[in-house]
């Protein structure tokens, strides 16, 4: 799970992290008297999504008068914000983030996030701030800094310090920083997150350190144990679908092809998807129903398939071990009743039962091609997905 | 010799009186040599009783002491899942299979740091289990699609580790053992782990090696497979196809940082010697062509 920059840095602050002060806001006019409330006289319009790159993309903006804000937040408002993060549709900007502005002298990098093969909670930090971080991994790794975190000890006072000086942080800020880094890896910790960056960590004219930027995102499997940070969810910020997917248990990401999957596990959900581009057709989505699908769910998982307006072939594909192919035709055979099927439905079952799920397949009356095995059952699709076939199988019907 | 487990192997389930623990202890139990394998369950609210005459104890180290058991596997939930394999550890079993699916990063940190010098290995979590054909089944994947032979499987999905059983069925060829070792971050044995065992076990000719996006596991094992793997192996990646940025299901399968994609853990699995398929249905013939 993802929030706000402004949240995070609410979070990060009862961490002792410095934060500039700040407003979030959903109007001009709250945007305005934020800004008045604030003082000073620069102040820092920012776009509250939770897509990065926003600055690029002209969502983040200085304003020196309070006209400017006005101004700026109009501006900014309501658009749709598009960044390399967002995809060319992009994200309208709901809220923004009224901040106090701040003298930079120098911005570095800061991240967290969990690294697989040490196994640990790696911190990593560079001088390069403000810039992509992918970009200078990629081609100065020499800049990026790391540390790996004992899990019982925390980031040592040692540990903080060598980050701190190896960044480039002057020796009299250097006992400031450990303290904003040892409070976001206590944070990182704390709140179960899977990413925490702040990108730039700022060095001001006044030698104090601060974060400019805050992301934070969450491991969804501990969620249960943080009501605090589910009730920072936005669902304005999320896919309907994939929201509506979550409901139901399942899940789902669409992609631009035209042949809806439907399988059983995340491994074979990938495999299909790839068979399919494999025998020159394209997945319209990655659809993984779980171990314990009933028919409701495969009847959602259809109707899910079904809101693509470029979908023209679903493909089912179910290795059933523990879940057992007969109880699988049968909610086959119900979401395709519920939902008046429109498209060719090419359905390979495999494993427990498949005989018994077959038979049930083959005796609902209903249009479905079936298919021996995984190969046959990609070619199938992409063939039943082509306009030509799709318009015969729709004339059959009628 | 298969590898980890066998007919000798003696199992405990913890998490045995919870509905999940209780289907699949039975359906293991009746899996060739099961019903002389599984000895014992765990729960700390009903020591005392039975599960189908499998005796319950309070914790993993009496159920140890009074059964002989050596491996245990979990179906405990995920907020105790991770304190579940603490436990086995502390017991100084030899093996632990954690099929759980859904605990915490955090959690897992912990586990894998107290495990350290330790003597007990880890299945998973999140993981379809261990199968020994024609002698032992520990875990949730269908014992009937097995089949004893002498092809080693790894696999870090469960469906599609089915799938590619099932192609390599299609052509005769039995395993001697075939391992989920899950989809999650952090996690017990690696791809790596594994084929050491594999190379090491005079019941295995060759192996079949299937991964997915995310994470480096499958390129550091394929670089200790071209320095000393005596044995061929073929693999296959899946998520070709899988945009950056978007979890595909398992908490581990992400392309982040433009890293972890399948094309770049096919090409680095090509050029350390192990044969490749993009087409997941010809994982069987691949391997059929190098034994």
């Amino acid at each position: 799970m993802k929030i706000h920059e402004y949240q995070a840095k609410e979070i990060l602050r009862k961490y002792g992290v410095v934060t500039p002060k700040g407003i979030a806001c959903f109007s001009v006019d709250e945007a305005v008297s934020a800004a008045q409330q604030l003082g000073g006289e620069v102040w820092a319009v920012k776009a509250q999504i939770y897509a990065g790159g926003r600055g690029k993309g002209g969502g983040v903006k200085v304003a020196r008068s309070l006209d400017e804000v006005r101004q700026r937040a109009g501006e900014i408002l309501g658009m749709r914000l598009v960044t390399h993060q967002t995809g060319p549709e992009g994200q309208v900007v709901h809220r923004i983030f009224i901040e106090q502005g701040v003298s930079i002298e120098k911005e570095f990098y800061v991240g967290m996030v969990v690294d697989r093969g040490r196994q640990r909670v790696c911190m990593m930090a560079s001088s390069e701030g403000g810039m992509e971080i992918e970009k200078v991994a990629a081609e100065t790794p020499e800049k990026i800094h790391k540390v790996f975190i004992d899990p019982i000890a925390g980031l040592s006072q040692q540990q903080a310090e060598e980050v701190a000086l190896k960044i480039g942080i002057p020796a009299q800020s250097v006992p400031q920083a450990v303290t904003l880094l040892q409070g976001l890896y206590q944070a990182f910790d704390d709140t179960d997150s899977s990413l925490l960056e702040i990108n730039p960590l700022t060095l001001t004219a006044e030698k104090q350190v601060i974060a400019l930027d805050a992301k934070m995102n969450f491991d969804d499997n501990a969620l249960f144990r943080h009501p605090e940070i589910v009730a920072l969810r936005d669902l304005d910020e999320e896919d309907p679908v994939e929201i509506e997917a979550s409901k139901h248990e399942l899940s789902y990401i669409p992609l631009d092809g035209n042949i809806g999957c439907l399988v059983n596990g995340a491994g074979l959900a990938m495999a299909t998807m790839d068979i399919i581009k494999l025998y020159g057709g394209n997945p319209a989505n990655f659809l993984d129903v779980g171990g314990g699908a009933t028919a409701e769910k495969v009847t959602e998982a259809f109707k899910l398939m079904l809101r693509n307006p470029k979908l023209q072939a679903i493909l089912v594909n179910i290795f059933g071990g523990i879940m057992k192919c007969d109880v699988i035709a049968q909610g086959v055979v119900a979401a395709a009743r519920e939902v008046q099927l429109t498209v060719p439905l090419v359905v390979r079952l495999e494993g427990t039962n498949v005989d018994l799920g077959k038979k049930i397949l083959a005796d609902s009356g209903l249009t479905i091609i079936s298919a021996e095995n995984m190969a046959d059952a990609a070619q199938k699709a992409v063939s039943a997905a082509k306009p030509s076939h799709r318009r015969e199988v729709v004339s059959v019907r009628q | 010799m298969s590898i980890l487990i066998n007919r000798n192997s003696r199992v405990m389930t913890q998490g045995i009186t919870g509905k999940t623990g209780q289907f699949h202890t039975r359906m293991c139990r009746d899996y060739v040599n099961g019903k002389e394998c599984f000895v014992a369950g765990v729960n700390p609210r009903k020591p005392g009783e039975d599960f189908e005459g499998i005796p319950v104890y309070a914790t993993v180290k009496e159920a140890k002491q009074q059964t002989g058991a050596n491996v245990s596997v979990i179906y405990v939930p995920p907020p105790f899942a991770a304190a579940a394999i603490d436990e086995a550890v502390e017991a100084e079993l030899d093996l632990v299979i954690c099929i759980t699916e859904g605990i915490p990063v955090r959690d897992m940190l912990r586990t894998r740091y107290k495990m350290q010098g330790k003597k007990t290995r880890l299945i998973g979590p999140n993981c379809p289990g261990i199968i020994t054909p024609d002698e032992l089944k520990i875990g949730i994947m269908p014992g009937y699609i097995h089949k004893k032979g002498r092809i080693g499987v790894v696999s870090r999905s469960g469906t599609l580790t089915h799938e590619a059983v099932s192609t390599t069925m299609a052509l005769g060829l039995g395993q001697s053992t075939c391992i989920g070792i899950g989809g999650d971050p952090v996690n017990g044995l690696k791809h790596l782990d594994v084929l050491q065992l594999f190379n090491d076990d005079d019941e295995t000719d060759a192996v079949l090696m299937v991964g997915e996006i995310g994470g480096t596991d499958e390129e550091d094992c394929a670089h200790w497979v071209k320095d000393h793997m005596r044995k061929p192996v073929v693999g296959f990646i899946a998520g070709v196809t899988a945009p950056p940025g978007k979890r595909m299901g398992h908490a581990g399968a992400i392309i982040s940082g433009g890293k972890g994609t399948a094309q770049e853990k096919l090409e680095v699995m090509e050029s350390c010697g192990i044969k490749v398929t993009r087409n997941p249905a010809e994982m069987g013939k691949l391997l059929k062509s190098v034994l």
